[in-house]
């Protein structure tokens, strides 16, 4: 079975321009990825800024078209200018900063932009605005002001937007980068459960680990390549590899491994206070 | 000063003026504003008074939202007054200094203030109870027969939509950037014109590489969500007149005869 997202070999490059018209630099943002997401999987994308985390997610959508290389998103090459807007529609993308992707002045306005785009027949953009804002949460809000909204609430209103469109993949660029932590989990919360309760592929790109603890597949970017991928629990036991890149872990896991550095034996890829308090426990016996 | 514009600012409530088709409500303005400027006579503006609370109190909107709108024109409603005051010619009343102040030169400054001051909050009433969304809707829908003439009715108003949705943000940006110039000690209050305007620059540098950025960010988020400009788009909420949009109609059609009567009946 192909991947609902595929890519292979993939290489972006931003040119720099001068005044002239002649290109001045070239900056490899991203060098030589391949990636492989199963429908229904949940994938995060881990790295700190300028790793090019971003600029791979801005292909998976089509925004960006790769240098070299190809991305498959549901079988359909993403240079196939004929399927762009099924591209678009099956994976749909929510950007970091939740101002300038709200595009109506009334929540369910703003949810109705992407299935109205699409021609969708009034009744059923009608159903699906309500659907998709009830997922989220945010039907209350249905009739208020985005700019009367928090952070985590205006994000949660441009995912809504984007499962109206019902894609069967979604790319979160950054979504909580913008946010205070009450948001951060909010918005994640929703993300975990259009995974689970509607089996939506998420692919969630972000600089918080502790975001990525319930991710089925973690990938560690660092310098436009993949470092290294796996479980969390398998990403995160690798402590000092992270450190070498300048990679956090979350904070469990780094007393966790300290603790182990002195002596205690725990395990590795300890990813919750729970398991932690657990293993802990368990050396008392 | 800025901030008080009621302009784009939609005040949610549920009644009859906020349900009326956004269509109704831009003709019903455009009656009313130049049946303003026709009808010059104070038994006709009465009648527009009547007209004017009779929307309001429908339209459930706090009286003092549609004077906010007021506040920030007040400036030119004084100039516009002072002028018509003084520089009227006619039989005069009385003498300040050079300045005679005539009979018709009162007659006109009230006319004038009047005028400014229902045109206002006849158009606050119409942004308070419309979405912008809807208002660009109406625009568009009613505009539509200008397509064939090549006028890009449909972009006009997606850009008048985001125009209106990016207002508050970049007001509230510019109040950012100014308290952040501020605490580092840049001076907005003193000088002369040219100092104030001088002093302007560090404030809309970066307020217009944040709009460009923004305006970049936008036309991403647009594409991603597959907007293609106007075609083969449908709407959640399409135009269709209903039975109130006809007695609105209506209505309007009883106030005009009413501001004709009441001009050619009454003798002032």
């Amino acid at each position: 079975m192909m991947g609902i997202i595929k890519a292979k070999k993939l290489v972006h490059d931003y040119e720099k321009i001068g005044e002239d018209g002649q290109v001045e630099a070239v900056y490899r943002a991203v060098n030589g990825v391949d990636l492989d997401v199963k429908p229904g999987q949940f994938i995060a994308i881990l790295g700190h800024n300028g790793s090019g985390k971003s600029t791979l997610a801005k292909h998976l959508n089509a925004i960006l078209l790769p240098t070299e290389g190809t991305v498959w998103v549901d079988g359909m090459d993403t240079r196939d200018e004929e399927k762009l807007s099924r591209i678009r529609q099956t994976a749909g993308m929510v950007f970091q900063n939740p101002d300038n992707q709200i595009i109506a002045t009334v929540v369910d306005e703003d949810v109705a932009f992407g299935p109205e785009n699409m021609g969708i027949p009034t009744e059923e953009i009608v159903s699906r605005v309500e659907e998709s804002l009830k997922t989220v949460g945010m039907w209350e809000y249905r009739d208020k002001s985005p700019n009367r909204l928090s952070g985590g609430q205006k994000q949660r209103v441009a995912i809504a937007g984007v499962v109206a469109m019902e894609p069967k993949c979604i790319v979160l660029d950054e979504p909580t980068a913008m946010l205070d932590p009450v948001g951060r989990r909010e918005v994640i919360k929703a993300a975990q459960k259009l995974n689970r309760e509607k089996g939506v592929t998420i692919v969630l790109i972000t600089h918080y680990m502790e975001e990525v603890i319930e991710a089925d597949h973690v990938i560690v970017m660092d310098q436009g390549k993949i470092l290294m991928q796996g479980t969390p629990k398998e990403v995160f036991s690798q402590v000092d590899i992270l450190k070498e890149h300048r990679l956090d872990v979350p904070q469990v896991t780094m007393l966790a491994h300290e603790l182990k550095k002195k002596g205690l034996a725990l395990p590795e890829g300890i990813l919750t206070v729970r398991e932690l308090a657990d293993a802990l426990e368990g050396l008392k016996k | 000063m800025i901030r008080d514009i009621t302009i784009g600012q939609y005040y949610p409530a549920d009644s009859v003026i906020h349900r009326l088709d956004p269509r109704t409500k831009l003709v019903g303005t455009l009656v009313y504003l130049i049946s303003l400027f026709v009808f010059r006579s104070f038994a006709a503006y009465i009648v527009a008074t009547i007209f004017l609370a009779g929307v309001i109190t429908a339209s459930k909107v706090p009286f003092k939202f549609m004077i906010k709108g007021l506040k920030a024109v007040f400036i030119l409603l004084m100039i516009t007054v002072v002028f018509n005051l003084f520089l009227t010619p006619g039989t005069p009343l009385f003498k300040i200094w050079k300045l005679t102040v005539t009979h018709e030169g009162v007659v006109q400054a009230v006319f004038m203030a009047i005028r400014l001051t229902y045109l206002i909050i006849g158009a606050s009433v119409m942004t308070l109870t419309t979405t912008p969304n809807q208002l660009t809707d109406g625009m568009e829908k009613g505009l539509r027969p200008l397509n064939r003439i090549h006028v890009p009715v449909h972009e006009v108003a997606m850009m008048m939509s985001i125009a209106l949705r990016f207002i508050p943000i970049l007001l509230e940006e510019t109040d950012k950037i100014m308290k952040a110039q501020m605490a580092r000690g840049a001076d907005f209050e003193t000088g002369g014109l040219l100092k104030k305007a001088k002093s302007m620059v560090p404030l809309l540098v970066p307020l217009f590489i944040s709009a460009f950025r923004r305006a970049n960010d936008l036309a991403m988020a647009m594409e991603a969500r597959g907007y293609h400009g106007g075609e083969g788009r449908t709407k959640m909420k399409p135009l269709r007149y209903q039975r109130r949009d006809h007695m609105a109609y209506l209505i309007m059609l009883i106030y005009l005869v009413a501001m004709y009567l009441a001009k050619r009946l009454a003798g002032f």
